[in-house]
């Protein structure tokens, strides 16, 4: 048996149609748009000005603050301008506008081949060039690594878990990723668990990627402490607090961290930035996204630079198909509908799927039958149909008791719901709401 | 670029399962046991079963159309199953203009006063069998006898149904051993070969209904399992004590409307709690409250009366039984 999550989770069509495609690099654009906010906490500060020159792995914008993370360019160029743009969230924020000319590297960055295996750096100086580097996680939080690799005093890490489960819909890039650099992942891993002083790493893989388990099984008798665990496929297992269920049989509480049931977990994505970052000086300034969806002519995974408008990267996987009704920037299941196809590749996009018109709408909402199949869907033991019903009436008290605040917006109760109700719409609103409440209260 | 662009929030897919597809499989799990009641009971299982579909969806129609002035969803299927279920719980002889009032009752009175589907406290065809069952109670308890297609619809023999034979012989001080010779054996109860309302006699036809239904995920096993295990325990206990004085607990599941009960009345959607924990209190319930009117109640059945009794804790239920939340043993421990 297969190990997996016990309490809900749905089973999407896993529509894969990328896992054959190696990764290729994407030709540098005309220009680049780098956001100062690519991850969780407060945007970075710009550095640069306008007219300035840079070259790929400058810093153009420090962190602010300890939950932060400084922006790198990820081009040489020259600055031309720095102005408010509308991301992948459909909110303006600061970008920096970088004209590319050549491809110049800083000096710093080792640009050879070759893998580098011996770690001898103290977990201070790795945790230290983690944030140099601009090392977010990589799975779509984009949570500042640094700050996860950083264990407060009376907590302890026992267990690092490594996420390759990549159980959204569509989305292949881990997969390659762990193919095609499995070795340089599992260094990263190993500096991972030094950083965290643990002996002991799990690797979760979802068991649709079998020659992902057996090349990193393979792989992994070469290192010491990390083993491969084949997951049965239920989506949101990518979700950490799922992960950490299935693979170590903890759940983690309400409101409370990995590290109080003795994990952390990171991605697979940015353990092999970890390596990148360590073993080769390399900021973290480009990063592997699927390019997919079922008219496009050649989907894809492509290496390509932050900053890079998605229209380059739609245009390498065939261009733009005639029928198209919506752009998500990640999976289907919690990905990000964008609105424009200038919006640029930031750190944590890890697809681009392109849905036909006809998948791009929704049916219209139906009378809730009580079937009850959203409370068996929810992994979090939640009642989405009470939430949302909740929320649409402003019973917002009642709501925070019945714990709203849990909810991760995986999508498994809407996606479930046969009477297509917008239950997560209203689920997503009202926690907003009760977010905000409880920090007014906290205020007092 | 020429279209625009759908930017609504995730998920951005769906499962493509819907109400109407939900409401179809349960037509198609009920189609064994209907073939099973025509077989048995010939025209009459036909004409009533015609007739409180029609009635149903009708009804529907007219109260949504005239009295509402609502849009009409009589296609998404809840209303065919409400007029299958409640023609599965009359007698096949029953008369026409009865199924028709009886029709109006459950979809009338049980759904659409409370606003339509989903908003119904109490299961309408079960609604709409009781109050035939308390208004024409000659009517409701003339049972035919099996007979297939060789009696008309007005003319069937008709006969008690094993149950009330057993009931009114251990009221008679008759020993349960005796009385057993004068019932149908325990393979054609399987099989359905009995007096009783026209869709609760076949097991095996609803047992295959229920494999469907679990295997398509229209229902879960919570429901029907926990009426069945706390009945047959039950009913067990009972005939352990005294055997001579209650029947055994085989032969009061293939009897009666337990099966159909425990697993097409019990677990309509609308009318049972919303997670598995009180789901198995709920079905526990039934199961019990069943035994309770067979053996010591007036009737010599209490299915219906039982599922109706537990629908009105629902609400409570869903209020103060909650799923088990993840993370919540850590938190507390």
């Amino acid at each position: 048996m297969l190990k997996t999550f016990p309490a809900g989770g749905v089973h999407p069509p896993e529509n894969k149609m990328t896992a054959n495609a190696p990764i290729q690099s994407l030709t540098l654009p005309e220009q680049v748009v780098i956001p100062v906010s690519q991850h969780i906490g407060a945007p970075a500060t710009v550095i640069v000005n306008k007219g300035d020159t840079v070259r790929a792995g400058q810093i153009i914008a420090t962190s602010k603050g300890f939950v932060s993370s400084n922006i790198h360019s990820s081009v040489s160029g020259k600055v031309s301008k720095i102005d408010m743009i509308t991301d992948t969230t459909g909110y303006k924020q600061t970008a920096v506008f970088i004209d590319v000319s050549g491809d110049e590297w800083v000096d710093t960055i080792n640009r050879s081949e070759e893998i580098i295996r011996d770690v001898d750096l103290t977990p201070e100086e790795i945790t230290g060039k983690c944030l140099d580097a601009g090392i977010v996680g990589l799975g779509g939080a984009t949570f500042p690594s640094h700050v996860k690799l950083t264990v407060p005093s009376g907590k302890k890490c026992e267990v690092l878990i490594i996420n390759g489960v990549e159980c959204e819909p569509y989305l292949t890039a881990d997969h390659r990723l762990m193919l095609e650099r499995g070795e340089e992942v599992l260094i990263g891993v190993t500096i991972l668990m030094k950083a965290l002083r643990v002996e002991r790493a799990f690797i979760g893989i979802e068991s649709n990627k079998p020659d992902a388990i057996a090349h990193l099984a393979k792989l992994a008798s070469g290192f010491r402490g990390i083993t491969i665990h084949g997951l049965k496929v239920k989506y949101p297992q990518g979700a950490e607090k799922q992960l950490i269920k299935a693979l170590i049989k903890r759940e983690v509480p309400s409101g409370r961290l990995p590290l109080d049931v003795g994990t952390v977990v990171h991605n697979v994505g940015t353990a092999f930035a970890v390596y990148e970052a360590v073993q080769k000086n390399k900021p973290l300034f480009e990063r592997v996204v699927t390019v997919t969806g079922k008219a496009l002519s050649s989907p894809g995974n492509f290496l390509v630079r932050t900053g890079t408008p998605v229209s380059r990267l739609i245009a390498a996987a065939g261009g733009m198909p005639e029928n198209t009704g919506k752009i998500v920037a990640g999976g289907p299941m919690m990905g990000k509908a964008i609105n424009n196809t200038e919006v640029p590749v930031v750190k944590g996009m890890s697809g681009l799927l392109l849905l036909p018109v006809e998948e791009s709408g929704r049916a219209g909402s139906e009378p809730c039958i009580r079937c009850a199949k959203c409370v068996s869907a929810c992994p979090l033991g939640l009642e989405p149909y009470l939430l949302m019903t909740l929320a649409e009436l402003g019973l917002y008290e009642r709501a925070e008791t019945e714990r709203i605040t849990d909810c991760m917006e995986c999508g498994s109760c809407s996606y479930t719901c046969p009477a297509t109700r917008p239950l997560l719409d209203y689920i997503r609103l009202g926690k907003g709401i009760v977010i905000k409440m409880a920090r007014e209260r906290n205020l007092k | 670029m020429s279209n625009l662009l759908n930017v609504s929030p995730s998920p951005h897919v769906h499962g493509k399962e819907t109400t109407r597809k939900l409401m179809l499989g349960v037509v198609i799990a009920l189609i064994p046991a209907l073939a099973a009641s025509i077989y048995f009971f010939g025209w009459g299982a036909i004409i009533v079963t015609i007739t409180a579909v029609l009635s149903c969806v009708l009804f529907e129609y007219l109260i949504q159309r005239f009295l509402l002035k609502k849009a009409i969803t009589i296609t998404d299927g809840s209303a065919v199953v409400t007029g299958l279920l409640l023609a599965f719980n009359l007698p096949s002889n029953f008369p026409v203009l009865l199924v028709i009032l009886g029709s109006l009752v459950a979809i009338g009175v049980a759904k659409m006063t409370f606003g339509g589907l989903g908003n119904n406290p109490f299961n309408p065809a079960l609604v709409g069998r009781v109050f035939m069952l308390i208004s024409f109670p000659v009517q409701m308890t003339t049972w035919p006898v099996p007979s297939g297609f060789s009696t008309g619809y007005a003319d069937a023999v008709t006969g008690a149904t094993p149950l009330a034979v057993i009931k009114a012989g251990i009221k008679g001080g008759e020993q349960v051993s005796a009385l057993m010779d004068q019932v149908p054996s325990h393979m054609q109860l399987f099989y359905g070969y009995m007096g009783g309302s026209m869709g609760e006699i076949a097991a095996a036809a609803l047992l295959i209904g229920f494999a469907y239904m679990l295997i398509r995920k229209i229902i879960t096993w919570h429901i029907p399992v926990s009426v069945i295990g706390s009945f047959l325990i039950f009913t067990t206990i009972l005939w352990l004590a005294a055997p001579e004085k209650n029947a055994d607990p085989l032969f009061h599941l293939l009897t009666g409307g337990i099966l159909l009960g425990a697993i097409y009345m019990a677990t309509d959607y609308v009318t049972s709690p919303m997670n598995p924990k009180a789901m198995i209190i709920y079905g526990c319930g039934i199961g019990i409250i069943t035994v309770v009117i067979r053996v010591f109640g007036a009737y010599p059945e209490g299915v219906s009366f039982a599922i109706l009794i537990m629908n009105a804790f629902v609400p409570l239920m869903n209020t103060y039984i909650k799923p088990k939340r993840f993370g919540e043993e850590v938190k507390n421990g």
